[in-house]
């Protein structure tokens, strides 16, 4: 048997009230919130948080490949998904590719994962903003979603993969020039069509191919680029409109790429053994998957936070926070030095530590971070857990989001870091909070982003 | 093995400081010149004299071409020192060494640093290429968690830790009000102090040092040629100097309420100098405070308060000028300013005025003409991962025979 062993998804902390756009931008926004990525995290990092989730729940897979899929890659001309090895602490023996520039590129990801004979990462993380005002500001979100695919010997198939039908469609609805900063889309009702003929012959090639019929389908889910024509397939489907899947998340938005493969993890992550659920997704054509989940669906989604965990978690950012994170609104930098580039070499020989949060423990037990140069066995630490020990609030260092929350953090099992802290409110941090870690973008210089890990607040849902 | 110290072995024989500031129309080597001449002048010395340069300077320069240049030295050895905020105190350590092993007669350390040049406030550590995980934390924010740590350990509230150290900085700022060559000169009340917004845990700017531009120089030669210079010497009695493996950062077991470094280095130096209640021997101490708690905590560490009690005995004035032992009587780094590798040199050069007679009326220690040893404390990087150097200097030289 082949299939789905592994599945998690991200959602960052903040919430954008989209009702404080409107006096802002003077028009746009909506009830209801969206997903906001903090200014120190990227495509890559939330693709990063979305996979070790994926893991916890699939520990015993040893990954050989990993797709990786946004229309927001952190790096052209170098690859990312091998950020995504480093910082997963997965072999140099691992393949990492990245799929990058379109939603549907995420569905190449899933199917290229699940073609392969060995475990397979299939992760997919976007950040979707648009122009201040405008829909595709209060419509989309951030975030990220993955899968590990492998067979029996891999670990436990928690959904099988059915017949795959895939059907291409040229055709300009929603397009961008690379460097630009927004989409651009055609009039609504072209696109509609469009997609509305789509997926109704993907869902016929589907029903055949797969031996089933609308009636057989428990779950249906249909995301895409085109709003309005998800709707209008899902209901033309044949599939009963109570087994048509809600929005993942109202309050979060459609994130892009990582959407199709958030939706299937939020419902692998509430749905029952023994059901069979189509995953459609209309992007530049149609791709239509069947999954039907086992029995061990209920054990393995016990560890690591659910979707809908990371939804009802979320805290505030303001507008104004909000287009300065997303460098659509410049504001004044602290008058500080900026952070000097890192250095290429240096970060090479530093992998373990820098990407994969690796201490190392000594022979008398201790734990040191970073590891020390020539005693003890390296050991992962990122998914440790620690007591803040001391903070402070640091309004002088250079951040891009001031001021600096900083602490000093003692692990469960031994070992103490001064870190920074994230996803916090400065005047909410405590003595004696609990924290874990989280991989981030600490800075960018030269182009080179600096990735490193930073501790945030345990919050409800995680175990 | 051990380490032994050189007491008695070499006196200063001739100091200068240039005032400490925002010296906008002064360069480094402008700097270095004004505090060279200075020594040479106070010793009675010409360049030619000085057989062997020692340079103190953080970040302003490299090599010993940064005082050869400016001084046109051609002939002789010029070493750059550099150990943080200690690389004042390295150089006279250097030079003192090197005089006493009859290497040289006379030696000069000279420390200087030009910090205002960088256009940014603040001191800014030159970036050494990295692979990006190093703390981006400043220094201020570093030093900041002493406070909620200091006073978790002994049991008082936050506020009772910020009276005292607003009381540091205002005996500073009147030290330093009274020093024509500080960088502060204005008084500072506590209330004022308090009143200050937070930059850095419940630190204000006016918990900080001041950044500054500024030089110091020592001349330096063996005891016993220091009469030949001057009437009124300063005996080197002890050089102490412990650096950290930096391990307290990452110690679970290390909670922010004592420096480990300064606790060594102040222990050596007492025992070289023979010094067994330094609170009572000492006339004065010139103590690293380059924040407020940094000298709360130093007032333990280097065993002039007993464990717990330096924030009380600060609300009493004990540090005070007029105090039982003075600390800071220049102003300290606080008010005086810290132009980091002259810092060293300045805290030596206000026990060459203080114990010599020197210092003016309205500063002068209540100390002086009843006990003859001066301390200055040294220290540069972090709680937990630090280097830190103590001297004691003494007027009363090597007993007959001795």
């Amino acid at each position: 048997m082949h299939g789905i062993i592994g599945f998690g998804g991200y959602l960052p902390y903040r919430r954008l009230d989209l009702s404080t756009v409107a006096d802002v931008a003077g028009a746009g926004g909506r009830k209801g919130t969206r997903s906001v990525a903090s200014f120190d995290e990227d495509a890559t990092t939330m693709a990063v948080e979305a996979a070790r989730v994926a893991r916890r729940r699939a520990p015993d897979a040893a990954i050989e490949s990993i797709w990786f899929a946004t229309v927001a890659p952190p790096y052209l001309d170098k690859t990312n998904a091998t950020v995504l090895q480093a910082a997963l602490g997965l072999p140099g023996e691992c393949g990492a590719y990245d799929l990058v520039g379109s939603v549907r590129g995420a569905l190449g990801a899933l199917r290229a994962a699940a073609s392969q004979s060995g475990p397979a990462l299939a992760v997919a993380a976007d950040l979707r903003t648009g122009l201040a005002g405008g829909p595709d500001e209060s419509f989309f979100g951030d975030g990220a979603a993955a899968l590990v695919v492998g067979g029996d010997t891999h670990g436990d198939v928690v959904a099988e993969v059915g017949p795959w039908i895939s059907v291409t469609g040229e055709f300009v609805d929603r397009w961008r020039v690379p460097g630009e900063s927004r989409s651009r889309v055609w009039e609504e009702r072209f696109g509609e069509v469009r997609y509305g003929e789509l997926g109704a012959d993907a869902l016929e090639r589907l029903w055949k191919a797969a031996g089933i019929g609308p009636d057989d389908v428990d779950h249906l889910i249909v995301t895409g680029t085109h709003g309005r024509a998800c709707r209008a397939v899902a209901q033309r489907s044949g599939v009963a409109a109570d087994r048509v899947v809600d929005d993942v998340a109202p309050a979060v938005g459609n994130t892009g790429a990582a959407h199709p493969i958030l939706a299937l993890v939020d419902l692998l992550e509430r749905a029952e053994a023994g059901r069979t659920i189509v995953l459609l997704t209309l992007a530049d054509g149609a791709e239509a998957v069947v999954l039907r989940t086992t029995g061990a669906l209920v054990r393995a989604r016990a560890a690591g936070a659910s979707v809908a965990a990371r939804v009802a978690a979320g805290g505030p950012v303001s507008y104004g926070r909000y287009l300065a994170w997303r460098g659509i609104l410049p504001i004044e930098p602290p008058r500080r030095p900026e952070p000097a580039r890192t250095s290429s070499s240096a970060a090479g020989r530093s992998v373990p530590w820098k990407f994969g949060f690796e201490g190392s423990r000594s022979p008398d037990g201790s734990m040191h971070l970073p590891p020390l140069p020539d005693e003890g066995e390296l050991e992962p630490m990122a998914d440790a857990r620690g007591t803040v020990a001391t903070f402070t609030i640091d309004r002088l260092s250079y951040t891009p989001s001031p001021p600096m929350v900083f602490a000093v953090v003692d692990f469960d099992g031994g070992g103490r870091l001064p870190v920074e802290l994230t996803d916090v409110d400065a005047d909410q941090v405590a003595v004696g909070d609990r924290v874990e870690m989280t991989f981030r973008r600490l800075s960018t210089a030269d182009g080179i982003h600096n990735y490193f890990w930073k501790a945030r607040p345990c919050r409800g849902g995680d175990d | 093995m051990g380490s032994h110290g050189i007491t008695d072995k070499v006196a200063i024989v001739g100091m200068a400081c240039t005032k400490f500031g925002e010296q906008w129309g002064m360069g480094t080597d402008d700097l270095v010149l004004q505090a060279a001449e200075g020594a040479f002048d106070s010793a009675g010395v010409g360049r030619a004299d000085v057989d062997a340069y020692w340079l103190g300077t953080a970040q302003s320069g490299m090599s010993g071409l940064v005082l050869a240049r400016p001084l046109r030295v051609k002939d002789k050895p010029v070493t750059r020192v550099e150990n943080f905020c200690a690389s004042g105190s390295e150089a006279l350590r250097q030079a003192a060494y090197a005089v006493s092993s009859g290497a040289y007669d006379v030696a000069m350390a000279l420390g200087v640093e030009k910090l205002k040049d960088s256009g940014f406030q603040g001191a800014n550590a030159f970036p050494v290429p990295s692979d990006g995980t190093n703390r981006t934390v400043t220094a201020a924010a570093m030093y900041s968690m002493i406070v909620p740590a200091y006073a978790k350990r002994y049991g008082i509230e936050v506020d009772q830790v910020k009276q005292a150290l607003a009381r540091i900085a205002s005996k500073n700022h009147a030290n330093g009000a009274r020093n024509p060559r500080a960088q502060f000169r204005k008084e500072m009340s506590v209330e004022q102090l308090l009143a200050m917004p937070r930059i850095a845990g419940e630190l204000s700017v006016f918990d900080c040092a001041g950044v500054a531009d500024g030089a110091a120089a020592a001349v330096v030669v063996r005891a016993e040629d220091a009469h030949r210079y001057t009437e009124h010497p300063l005996y080197v009695k002890a050089l102490s100097f412990i650096v950290g493996d930096g391990s307290g950062v990452s110690d679970p077991d290390y909670d922010y309420t004592t420096f480990p470094e300064v606790v060594l280095s102040a222990q050596e130096a007492y025992r070289q100098a023979g010094i067994t209640d330094p609170r009572a021997q000492l006339a004065m101490a010139e103590v690293h405070d380059c924040f407020t708690p940094t000298e709360l905590v130093l007032m333990e560490d280097l065993g002039f308060s007993e464990r717990g009690s330096a924030w009380k005995e600060e609300l009493a004035g004990t540090f005070e000028l007029d105090g039982e032992l003075p600390v800071n009587p220049d102003g300290g780094l606080k008010s005086f300013g810290h132009p980091v590798g002259a810092s060293g040199l300045r805290m030596m050069f206000e026990a060459w005025l203080q114990m010599r007679g020197e210092a003016p009326e309205d500063r002068r220690i209540s100390t002086y003409g009843k006990r003859n040893l001066a301390l200055t404390h040294n220290l540069g990087g972090y709680p937990g991962e630090m280097v830190s150097f103590v001297s004691i200097l003494g007027t009363e030289g090597p007993t007959a025979g001795g």
